[in-house]
């Protein structure tokens, strides 16, 4: 693990100490320049749509103001962690006063009970995608590796997926809801109804690339591959371990990947429905503000949402490199 | 706990109060309502989550929390708004809020069963007065020639007799005449069907047992609904003509040039009943310390927001100009509420009552409010059917709990928060406010006799008649 080996300081290393510059130089404007230049481009593009575009609540948002806005949002992460400290302070306070009165009380420290920040938001955002996904890939991994090695078993269950694959988390929300209310009855639960409200919507759309991906995997294990297995006449879970499952890890990732980027995108949604916590119900809360500043604060939440998804891609894009045998094959 | 022991509880505190003031009389005036013994016991429940929707008036709320209200009484509130009226009550009924800002006509409608039914009690009312009708610039260019003039202002109110001739146009061009509300059982549908009816428009029927929720039958206005924050943006994209909605939502149409609004809810009814905090009567069961702390908590944040002709508007406008609050812009919602309201721009206009917390009783949960508001159910078909008298107020009985009020007055008394002169209304009243003759159409209305008054609509159903 050379960090002169790496991709992105590589040709700045060998440019310094002089190996082939023309190509080095190229390497850079490609891997630097051309992304620069469009991001330079679009943000030009995006301050002149912006500048031209009156809304009812005041001039369209540009880069500036959207970045204005990310630092008034931030400050005012800054200020709530302020009141939360002293929120805390008082809440000692007012439990030893209770004590000293009332000395059978066992006092409890109990959580900050203001507004969550906007960083608060993504977080609870990327908390709430990633266990929905993760529980979706541990349902869906294992129905792909059934249906995908008995074609019978295919068969019966490809209807109900191509059925339910197009569904949109929309339709899935009221369900959800209802059914979660129903089901999850407790006086002290350990989760809130509105995270497993956007948990099981997330789960429910981004069951079905993993399973269609896994299948088709676990259906791509050539014929001298299983006849192998045959005369070593290995058990069903040693095939599928030492066989099936190497072979269908690169399309599995395939699926996973798709299924968490829809996975973002529905949670997005469903929380924009639902006014579950995570930044869907943030844009929304700002755009039922209908203040100045609220479209300057979409916009930054915008920007966010898209960054996460990014970071979210790229993280599976290196899992899949990582798994994949062709290492030359161009995933991107 | 069955509601049979609460009584022999209070009962016995009773029973220990009177003791005390005998024991006491010579102390001191208001010694024995200090009695240790008396004492609220601590809240059963501390960890709580109230719902609210972006008005204005969900200030009491508010202030409870951020002036540390809730705090002193032991309670650890979280304030969360919800996306509009139906999403809150399910919410409250579920359990997922413990409590919600709610319109006045929701607890009763949960109970009388229109709509979902559950029973949902109200301890304490939140405000008096606070919404306007607000019609799209196109409909006030149309109407403006049939306004009574003042000089070169129009006269107020206006009523909506100057309307008519706007909905007879589109009547005659053969389109529907639209306007948004935002709930079926909310006040905002009630007045402005009140004032559309004062003024010889018909705004429709509901008839439930037919399976008929939309409340357009033998409508000369169709009336839909909207959530509050959205009203703005359905105006400007025509989908409506006018709305009825709390503040800041007419200011907002001001300055965003879309809309005027033509009447307050003050000039309807004067300090006609709003809000109301409502939660499930099996709460107060199960946890009756937490409710009355809760009650007392709201009254003080009440009696800060009309404290000394109310000088702290200003930073009550601030704290709900935050983004988790409101979150409108401060000029918007100081415009109502620090005792102005501004009708056609730049027609700015003194309403020192727009927004009603405390004065005048505002808290106090009127049988004969909800009274009211079930005359208006019955009268647009909502209660389908005739019912006697004593129907309405047992279902206001079920639902308005003064006596949980009283009990958190009294606590606060105690406390020496407040003196009892404060509440002499309280301590004397039985629940009606009497005969009120303060209506724009004129007509009086006595909440002991509902069928009297429903009887006495130019437009409505009465009597026996069902639709």
């Amino acid at each position: 693990m050379n960090p002169l080996k790496w991709a992105i300081i590589e040709p700045f290393y060998k440019l310094i100490i002089g190996e082939d510059r023309k190509g080095q130089i190229n390497t850079i404007v490609k891997m630097v320049g051309l992304p620069l230049a469009g991001i330079l481009i679009f943000l030009l593009l995006w301050q002149g749509a912006a500048s031209n575009i009156q809304t009812s609540l005041g001039q369209f948002p540009g880069p500036v103001q959207t970045y204005e806005q990310f630092q008034a949002l931030s400050e005012e992460a800054d200020a709530e962690a302020l009141k939360e400290q002293e929120f805390y302070q008082r809440q000692e306070e007012r439990n030893a006063a209770r004590v000293a009165k009332d000395p059978d009380y066992e006092p409890r420290v109990r959580e900050y009970t203001g507004p969550p920040t906007f960083f608060d938001q993504i977080g609870r955002s990327l908390i709430t995608v990633m266990s929905g996904f993760i529980l979706a890939s541990i349902i869906a991994i294992p129905i792909g590796i059934v249906i995908g090695l008995s074609s019978n078993a295919y068969a019966a269950v490809n209807p109900l997926i191509q059925v339910f694959k197009p569904v949109s988390p929309l339709a899935w929300l009221p369900l959800v809801t209802m059914v979660v209310s129903a089901m999850y009855v407790t006086d002290d639960p350990m989760f809130d109804k509105a995270f497993l409200n956007s948990m099981f919507t997330v789960l429910l759309c981004c069951l079905w690339p993993t399973i269609i991906n896994t299948a088709a995997g676990v259906a791509t294990v050539t014929q001298d591959l299983k006849n192998v297995s045959q005369v070593l006449s290995l058990s069903w879970w040693t095939h599928v371990r030492k066989i099936v499952l190497p072979c269908s890890i690169p399309m599995m990732f395939t699926g996973l990947r798709i299924s968490l980027g829809i996975a973002w995108m529905v949670l997005i949604a469903a929380e924009m429905l639902a006014q579950n916590p995570g930044l869907g119900k943030f844009v929304w809360d700002e755009f039922q503000n209908g203040s100045s500043d609220s479209l300057g604060r979409i916009m930054a939440a915008v920007i966010v949402i898209g960054i996460v998804g990014f970071f979210l891609d790229r993280g599976m894009l290196v899992l899949q490199k990582a798994v994949s045998w062709d290492k030359s094959a161009d995933i991107r | 706990m069955k509601p049979n022991t609460i009584a022999r509880r209070s009962f016995l505190k009773k029973t220990a109060a009177a003791v005390a003031t005998a024991i006491s009389l010579s102390i001191a005036q208001y010694a024995p309502l200090a009695n240790a013994a008396d004492k609220l016991g601590y809240p059963e429940k501390e960890d709580l989550k109230f719902g609210f929707i972006k008005l204005t008036d969900m200030a009491p709320l508010a202030v409870a929390y951020e002036k540390g209200y809730f705090e002193d009484e032991g309670l650890y509130v979280q304030l969360e708004a919800q996306a509009n009226w139906k999403v809150l009550l399910d919410r409250v009924i579920d359990g997922q809020l413990d409590g919600a800002h709610m319109l006045a006509g929701q607890p009763i409608a949960a109970t009388i069963g229109y709509g979902t039914k559950a029973d949902v009690i109200t301890p304490i009312s939140m405000d008096l007065n606070g919404n306007a009708i607000t019609v799209s610039n196109k409909t006030w260019e149309a109407m403006k020639s049939h306004v009574e003039m003042d000089g070169d202002k129009p006269k107020h109110p206006i009523s909506a007799a100057a309307l008519k001739p706007v909905v007879e146009s589109y009547k005659d061009a053969g389109k529907p005449f639209k306007m948004g509300m935002v709930f079926p059982v909310s006040t905002h549908n009630y007045e402005l069907r009140y004032w559309l009816a004062a003024g010889g428009l018909n705004p429709g029927y509901y008839a439930p047992h037919k399976g008929d929720s939309s409340g357009t039958l033998d409508a000369d206005v169709l009336l839909s609904v909207t959530p509050p924050p959205q009203m703005p943006a359905t105006m400007e994209a025509g989908t409506i003509e006018g709305y009825c909605v709390g503040e800041p939502w007419n200011q907002q149409a001001v300055f965003k040039g879309i809309g005027v609004p033509v009447i307050s809810d003050n000039s309807i009814q004067k300090n006609n009943p709003e809000k109301v905090f409502g939660l499930r009567e099996d709460f107060y069961e199960k946890y009756p310390n937490t409710t009355i702390r809760i009650v007392k908590a709201m009254i003080r944040a009440a009696h800060w927001l009309d404290a000394e002709n109310n000088k702290n508007r200003p930073e009550a406008v601030k704290i709900l100009s935050q983004p988790n609050y409101v979150g409108a812009d401060y000029k918007v919602i100081a415009n109502s509420m620090t005792g102005t309201f501004e009708y056609e721009k730049g027609d700015k206009r003194s309403e020192p009552d727009f927004n009603v917390f405390f004065r005048y009783n505002a808290t106090y949960p009127y049988y004969s409010d909800a009274i009211w508001y079930m005359t208006q159910m019955r009268r647009w078909g909502q209660i389908s059917e005739h019912k006697p008298d004593a129907w309405y107020k047992d279902m206001a009985a079920k639902v308005y709990r003064p006596d949980i009020y009283k009990k958190a007055v009294a606590e606060l008394v105690a406390d020496g928060v407040f003196k009892k002169e404060d509440f002499a209304e309280v301590y004397n009243t039985d629940g009606y406010r009497g005969v009120q003759d303060d209506f724009m159409d004129g007509i009086p209305y006595d909440g002991s006799k509902p069928n009297e008054y429903i009887d006495s609509m130019k437009i409505g159903l009465k009597g026996e008649t069902k639709l």
